[in-house]
């Protein structure tokens, strides 16, 4: 006890409350994985079905879109419609789960800050642990989805090469790297307005209907043109899709129906590159305002 | 002797925002921009406190008079608008006990979270936890959701992890009237027997028989302004006679 704090005295002063951003969250992450497995507790309790919910949920909104959009709309492919999508089911549900983490990452972390005010208010902590721990919570439940995929895949005469697993990785990093970034960004604006938290929740109804999660990026490319083409495909949320069509999709069709040109050697890395970018932007901002987020809250 | 907390000439303004709502700007701008859409308001006024290794420091003064706002200054909590604080070693805060608390979660997980949040190491609360929990007086409860204990044993448990944080620098708000006679002198016994081992001790309150009998300095705050800094026993009196 004695030596210990003769050793403190050796140390300098410093100025307490400095952030050192992202990197502390890694030097936190033991209060990180405490805080992701309360939230993981605490989201079901009392509740009979439990972690359930995380399959029911998906499946009961993949069973309507299915329905609604390859049924009645017309984009199953069958003997009578030649023109809609083989294996509309795969193609529908492995856009969905991504997008599924991407609204509920995104919304979540939007609100953390908001939501541990009490917390934040009262003792110093690296306050970037709180969107971490939302992506990260996100990130758990996609993985249910991820195995009713793999299994319905599977079913499908699923036959994926290294490559293609490797670009979903990769669709799976851009997502995640894009809402920790914009989770960020969202959760320290809404701090002081929030309209924040109002304005994520219309950005994930445009998200759903941006990327070709219900639809295929072809029909975007004729009603388009090439160069609005290109500028839809700059959305990291549409790579990622993209990245996870061509991992899941693909391998149970006959492959005749093809990827969007340039997929891997030009998209995938555009979207790191924006989605690393929008991290770096939504880290330098809430760094700059959580300085008064005490007072403000 | 070092220097354990080192205040220099802080100011903290707050603004009192009425509103943020475009309405009611829209409004004040029709109005021909009567009044000020923010007011401000002086939490501290250019304040300075040099607190040594192993001091014991109450900070005094009536509601509103800028004791809290100081201490989540020396905590981090608060950047000050002009001035600097440094502290050094590891600071830890009995500032309101149970906020990192979660009702749904069992004694055990929440002593494990609370620690953390506090800075504590997994190794750490590993360690300390049998010494938390006969602290707390908890014993078989600890598997239980804290929702369903009863306000004492929620304050003890919280107070327990508090006090076994282990820091160099302990700062306390008004925490100190924690559960029944036996346990509230417990933890005046524990403060003492913390300030004994050489821990710096900064302690805000309004019980002030009770900081006499703690820390041996005061410092009186008025309005954001220190008024008064010398003994604890000059210090009650001053503010007693004020």
């Amino acid at each position: 006890m004695k030596t210990k704090l003769l050793e403190s005295t050796k140390d300098d002063l410093v100025r307490p409350g400095t952030s050192g951003g992202l990197a502390d969250v890694y030097r936190e992450r033991f209060l990180l994985k405490l805080l992701v497995r309360k939230e993981l507790k605490v989201r079901y309790r009392g509740s009979v079905l439990g972690i359930i919910w995380s399959y029911v949920k998906p499946g009961v909104q993949f069973v309507v879109f299915y329905l609604a959009l390859g049924v009645f709309l017309g984009m199953e492919q069958s003997s009578t419609n030649k023109g809609g999508l083989a294996n509309y089911a795969i193609y529908l549900f492995s856009g969905i789960i991504l997008i599924n983490f991407f609204t509920e990452a995104l919304g979540n972390a939007s609100r953390s800050i908001v939501g541990n005010g009490g917390l934040i208010k009262k003792i110093y902590l690296p306050r970037q642990l709180f969107p971490v721990a939302s992506v990260w919570v996100s990130a758990v439940h996609f993985f249910p989805q991820l195995l009713i995929l793999v299994v319905a895949c599977l079913f499908s005469g699923w036959h994926p090469s290294l490559l293609q697993l490797l670009a979903a990785v990769a669709g799976f990093v851009i997502v995640a790297l894009l809402s920790t970034g914009l989770g960020l960004l969202f959760g320290a604006a809404n701090v002081y307005f929030r309209d924040s938290e109002n304005f994520v929740d219309m950005l994930l109804m445009i998200a759903t209907w941006a990327s070709p999660v219900m639809y295929s990026w072809t029909m975007v490319q004729h009603k388009l043109g090439e160069m609005w083409y290109s500028i839809y495909q700059v959305n990291p949320i549409t790579i990622a899709v993209e990245t996870f069509h061509y991992a899941f999709w693909l391998p149970t069709t006959d492959g005749s129906a093809g990827i969007p040109p340039h997929l891997l050697s030009l998209w995938i890395p555009v979207g790191l590159v924006v989605s690393a970018a929008v991290l770096l932007w939504g880290q330098l901002t809430f760094r700059r305002l959580e300085g008064r987020f005490a007072q403000e809250l | 002797m070092t220097t354990a907390i080192e205040v220099q000439g802080i100011s903290k303004q707050f603004v009192l925002r009425h509103t943020r709502s475009l309405k009611e700007a829209f409004i004040w701008l029709i109005k021909g921009r009567k009044g000020d859409l923010s007011e401000k308001f002086h939490a501290l006024k250019d304040v300075d406190l040099m607190v040594e290794q192993g001091e014991t420091v109450a900070l005094l003064g009536f509601n509103g008079s800028g004791k809290s706002t100081l201490l989540k200054h020396i905590s981090g909590v608060m950047i000050p608008d002009t001035g600097s604080v440094r502290t050094r070693g590891k600071v830890a805060g009995l500032i309101e006990v149970g906020a990192g608390f979660h009702h749904d979660l069992s004694g055990r997980d929440n002593v494990y979270l609370n620690g953390a949040i506090l800075g504590m190491t997994e190794a750490q609360i590993d360690e300390r936890f049998e010494s938390i929990i006969e602290f707390a007086e908890i014993g078989q409860f600890i598997d239980t959701e804290v929702k369903f204990y009863s306000s004492g044993m929620y304050l003890r448990l919280a107070f327990s992890v508090a006090v076994h944080t282990n820091p160099e620098v302990f700062l306390v708000d008004e925490i100190l009237a924690v559960g029944d006679e036996p346990f509230q002198k417990k933890c005046i016994a524990k403060i003492q027997e913390l300030a004994a081992e050489g821990r710096t001790l900064v302690v805000v309150s309004h019980d002030l028989d009770l900081v006499a009998r703690i820390c041996e300095r005061g410092v009186v705050l008025d309005h954001g302004e220190v008024t008064f800094d010398g003994g604890i026993h000059e210090a009650v009196a001053k503010l007693r006679g004020a």
